[in-house]
């Protein structure tokens, strides 16, 4: 016997009107979508404009999010309003000058009172009207979220919140952690500030430099935190490089005269040009030099120069050294401006690489300087170079060292000793495909002395 | 996502009448800022009246091609300008859009395809192996 369907007729009592009811719920399951949306849109806006009212970053975001829960409650039943940032704006004022009233008494706190009334009576417009003023408060915002007091993995999560418009949840799915768990990340990150009463302001002088690169490592995290992932979660992997690369944007509107943002805008989208060529049909991943590059995305490495070239004339014009940033986006640049593997121009790669190390001396960098020296100038340069890094502390048990030792090698000819390099860095990696890729070579060197492919570009930052 | 922004023309844009138009380039300017700042643009331009552009007309062969020289067709129908947009949903790009400073005109959004849409999310080996293993344990009685 089938169940009653739920709406069966004759299951209402006979009082009910025959008329449906007002459509409420269908309405509010309209209108989350253009709640949701226009806090995307608004909420950073709107905690910065607060975070310098208030100056506590922490219950600008709870005045925030009482104004999103007015939004959801009301707004299905009056309609989204004509400015619904200005909406916003002015609920959350509201709830903090109630809150100042109930906190102060007139004896004790006139002033504060004073300034609560003068509150009142400007205009709410005033306050989200879209000018320099709170252009600065984001900025202060993004440089609160970043700020080294807190652990990394809190400014990466204070900042999508805050700055990103993301919810809690969507942070957790980001990351793989479960919601508790970010949310009390987040609590943490917000009490940090308030304790180490970190003033909501833009830093000068020697200051800026350090905090601003805490705020382009932040937004490169992010970024890599989607791109780095090849497998599980997708879709949200793709978000996290979309949302860093909006971040990247946002602070290169906002600090026009610091190149190493416009570097970093760069960097980001030339390297996410390529995630549609950088997993083949079986989902195995395909080296830089292998990849199809009429799927790179040319609207994205359009962008990317475009940004590139801004952060150039940026430098040019100040007389700045140039910064990592903008050298990795250099190096994105040499693979994106050539339309076939063959025509990269190695010997501005090996240079950039050099340019680069010298900025911040580092064995992996060195290791990619000699894949590049090895395109430009053949194997046995490079091979000196790759030895001098046999004994660096910080590459063992680093399976690229074997890895780019073992092609040198093959295509030196000494086909034993590249074998027995391949069979180690194979050893060594744990990602399943890259060693299957290894192994594969070093059988290929069993059966035949058969010259080898070019070097997997895999360890460039450029990948 | 990436959102293409189409905006219609109007009599005047087709016109080519910019000059009695200072304030509504000065809006224009100010929400092109603000867009910037959002971080969402990716690309956007406007367009020289359809007088000066060319129609390539394909006959049904493919073989023949004809090009046909502007103004096209009705004012309404012919696009003024473009931006590309990167956003979260189509909602996010519907509210950005309501705030751009036009006037008795229409704008149209359309979400840019991507790789995906063709090939779907997981490989098409796995898809394929998905439906062959449906196909040999399916019961009977699920058709």
């Amino acid at each position: 016997m089938p169940e009653q369907p739920p709406d069966e007729p004759s299951q209402q009592p006979s009082d009910q009107p025959s008329d449906p009811p007002p459509a409420r719920r269908p309405e509010q399951a309209s209108v989350r979508p253009t709640v949701e949306a226009v806090w995307r849109i608004e909420s950073a806006r709107l905690i910065a404009a607060l975070a310098r009212l208030t100056g506590d970053v922490g219950l600008a975001e709870d005045l925030a999010q009482d104004a999103l829960v007015a939004a959801l409650e009301q707004w299905p039943s009056d309609g989204v309003p004509g400015n619904p940032g200005a909406w916003l704006m002015a609920v959350a004022r509201r709830r903090y000058i109630d809150g100042v009233r109930r906190a102060v008494t007139f004896e004790r706190k006139a002033e504060e009172l004073g300034h609560a009334a003068q509150l009142e009576t400007e205009d709410p417009m005033d306050e989200i009207e879209f000018d320099a003023h709170v252009s600065d408060d984001v900025l202060r915002l993004i440089f609160t979220a970043c700020h080294p007091v807190l652990p990394r993995d809190a400014r990466v999560a204070l900042t999508l919140k805050l700055v990103g418009g993301l919810s809690t949840e969507q942070v957790a799915r980001a990351f793989l952690v479960p919601v508790p768990t970010m949310a009390a990340r987040i609590t943490r990150a917000k009490k940090a500030l308030a304790a180490a009463k970190v003033p909501f302001e833009v830093p000068v002088g020697v200051e800026l430099t350090a905090r601003f690169a805490s705020v382009l490592e932040v937004v490169y995290l992010i970024f890599n935190e989607g791109y780095a992932a090849t497998s599980g979660q997708a879709w949200y992997r793709a978000e996290l490089c979309d949302e860093a690369m909006r971040l990247g944007r946002m602070l290169a509107a906002l600090a026009p005269e610091e190149p190493e943002a416009h570097g970093l805008v760069a960097l980001m989208e030339i390297q996410a040009s390529r995630i549609p060529a950088r997993t083949g049909r079986d989902g195995a991943p395909v080296t830089l030099l292998e990849q199809d590059r009429t799927r790179w995305n040319r609207l994205l490495i359009t962008h990317g120069l475009a940004a590139l070239a801004r952060a150039a004339a940026r430098s040019h014009a100040d007389g700045r050294s140039v910064g990592p940033y903008v050298i990795q986006a250099e190096l994105a640049a040499c693979h994106a401006r050539a339309f076939a593997a063959a025509d990269t121009d190695w010997g501005r790669i090996v240079v950039l690489y050099e340019a680069l190390g010298r900025l911040a001396p580092s064995p992996v960098i060195e290791l990619n300087r000699a894949v590049a020296v090895s395109m430009a100038d053949g194997p046995a340069a490079a091979l000196v170079i790759v030895d001098a890094l046999a004994d660096d502390p910080a590459l063992r048990g680093y399976h690229l060292l074997p890895a780019v030792r073992a092609d040198l090698l093959a295509r030196l000819g000494r086909p034993a000793q590249a074998r027995a390099e391949f069979e180690r860095a194979a050893a060594l990696t744990a990602n399943d495909s890259e060693r299957a890729h290894l192994l594969r070579r070093a059988a290929a060197l069993t059966a035949a002395l058969a010259p080898c492919s070019l070097a997997p570009c895999s360890l460039a930052p450029c990948s | 996502m990436r959102v293409m922004v189409f905006v219609h023309a109007t009599e005047e844009s087709e016109q080519g009448n910019y000059a009695g138009h200072v304030d509504e380039f000065e809006a224009m300017g100010k929400y092109n800022e603000e867009l910037v700042k959002a971080g969402i643009i990716l690309a956007g331009e406007g367009l020289e009246p359809s007088k000066h552009g060319k129609l390539v007309d394909f006959a049904a062969d493919g073989d023949r091609s004809r090009v046909i020289d502007g103004p096209f067709a009705e004012a309404k129908e012919v696009i003024g300008g473009f931006w590309i947009w990167q956003v979260s949903s189509m909602e996010e790009a519907v509210e950005w859009l309501r705030r751009a400073p036009f006037r008795g005109q229409s704008v149209e959004l359309r979400r840019i395809l991507e790789a995906a849409d063709f090939e779907g999310q997981l490989p098409q080996e796995v898809l394929d192996n998905e439906a062959r293993l449906r196909s040999q344990t399916a019961s009977p009685t699920e058709g």
